[in-house]
């Protein structure tokens, strides 16, 4: 996927590296989201989305960045979310993608859930971390 | 001159035109304040203020650390405390202090030895001004810290709806630590209130990811090992539609648009028990 939040002005950054890190960067998603006019309903799964890649980004890639733009394609406008971490990297992409399998004590709902809560989804892992890219685009 | 004479001649001039001083310092104070203080307990303050002001002066004394300016220093301690809790700025309760250097500068600039005695005072007045800045600091703070912990205590209520009914209206974010608190409160207060129905209430919870669903359905499961009958209400549309998609099934669990529902539901089934029990008696 494009990387949308290099090409806009507007991107905001927000280290992830406690669980608190965790609401505010919540809190900097949902304003981005309200600011794009998405509908309730949308902004909601955007925001838990984000809320699961940066949980799990905190719980097994050790932390990490996110970083969120406003996109407009198309005459669509949307939000860009990017969560990278330099974690081990996910060993089995199709099965941590799997509902209910988890390598921790989660629901192993977080990363399949995320998937469907957004437009398109994009994830890239190796030994050197995982990168995982959401768009979620408005009406 | 010494600093003996130049407190006399302080003491002197404060006793012979105490009213004038006393009237003029109030109106001061009273303009900066902008008539949020009564006129009447101002003047009572200013006043006390400026008897031990005057004793320890008269006491011969000019340092505002001595003790002869003890009772001066609690007095404004106090008043500091209570301009805090009130709402006045830091600069309002300073100025309270320092707006008795004007009253005094047109009647002790005369000559040099008055000079002298205005200038010492003056310092003086500035350490007592100080002061009050500390104490209204200090106040602040305690005010802020009794806050949190206030907050802490309310952000995780278990309330008693009705008979055999107990609520929990969750707030906020739903970590491991909170899930406990929330847990350990929701369990004892089942049995302190002999209760069978639990009701939480997620309105005020903006997202429910996998953790918070995990951690609702783990509070579930422990209420209903006490016995009790657990409902989750307020879930709200957009909850109820990120839900579905992330996949999370909350099974057998009863859940409610509100908690106006829920209850209804559960007096309904409280209602129905006693009638059981009135049966199993006959």
């Amino acid at each position: 996927m494009k990387d949308y939040a290099a090409a806009s002005t507007s991107t905001e950054t927000v280290p992830v590296a406690t669980s608190g890190d965790v609401v505010s960067m919540r809190q900097t998603v949902r304003t981005l989201a309200q600011r794009c006019g998405l509908s309730l309903v949308h902004q909601t799964k955007l925001v838990t989305a984000a809320s699961e890649l940066g949980r799990n980004m905190l719980v097994y890639g050790g932390g990490g960045v996110v970083r969120a733009a406003p996109v407009v394609d198309a005459g669509r406008s949307g939000v860009f979310v990017e969560f990278r971490d330099k974690g081990p990297g996910i060993a089995d992409l199709e099965l941590a993608l799997t509902d209910g399998w988890t390598s921790g004590n989660g629901m192993g709902l977080g990363l399949s859930g995320a998937k469907r809560l957004v437009d398109e989804f994009d994830i890239e892992s190796g030994p050197s971390g995982t990168t995982v890219r959401i768009v979620k685009w408005g009406r | 001159m010494n600093t003996e004479s130049n407190t006399r001649l302080l003491v002197d001039t404060l006793t012979a035109r105490r009213d004038d001083f006393l009237a003029q310092w109030a109106r001061t104070v009273g303009e900066d304040l902008r008539g949020r203080l009564s006129m009447a307990e101002l003047g009572r303050e200013l006043g006390e203020l400026y008897e031990a002001l005057l004793r320890a002066l008269s006491a011969g004394s000019l340092d505002s650390h001595g003790e002869e300016f003890g009772e001066t220093r609690s007095l404004l301690i106090e008043l500091s405390r209570n301009r805090a809790r009130q709402g006045f700025t830091p600069t309002d309760t300073a100025r309270s202090v320092f707006a008795l250097k004007e009253v005094l500068e047109p009647s002790l600039t005369g000559d040099a030895d008055s000079v002298r005695a205005y200038l010492q005072f003056s310092r003086l007045l500035d350490d007592l001004g100080l002061l009050t800045s500390e104490a209204y600091l200090r106040t602040r703070e305690e005010i802020i810290s009794s806050q949190a912990e206030q907050l802490l205590e309310l952000s995780t209520p278990v309330v008693k709806l009705w008979d055999g009914v107990v609520g929990v209206p969750l707030v906020g974010t739903l970590d491991s630590a909170r899930t406990q608190v929330v847990m350990e409160k929701l369990l004892q207060t089942l049995v302190d209130t002999d209760s069978t129905h639990a009701i939480i209430d997620i309105t005020g919870v903006p997202t429910v990811d996998t953790q918070v669903a995990q951690h609702l359905l783990k509070t579930v499961v422990a209420a209903r090992m006490m016995g009790a009958r657990c409902t989750i209400s307020g879930i709200r549309p957009q909850i109820a539609q990120t839900i579905v998609a992330l996949g999370i099934e909350f099974g057998d669990i009863p859940t409610n648009a509100s908690l106006s529902d829920a209850l209804r539901q559960a007096l309904k089934e409280v209602a129905l028990d006693a009638e059981d029990d009135v049966r199993g008696l006959l």
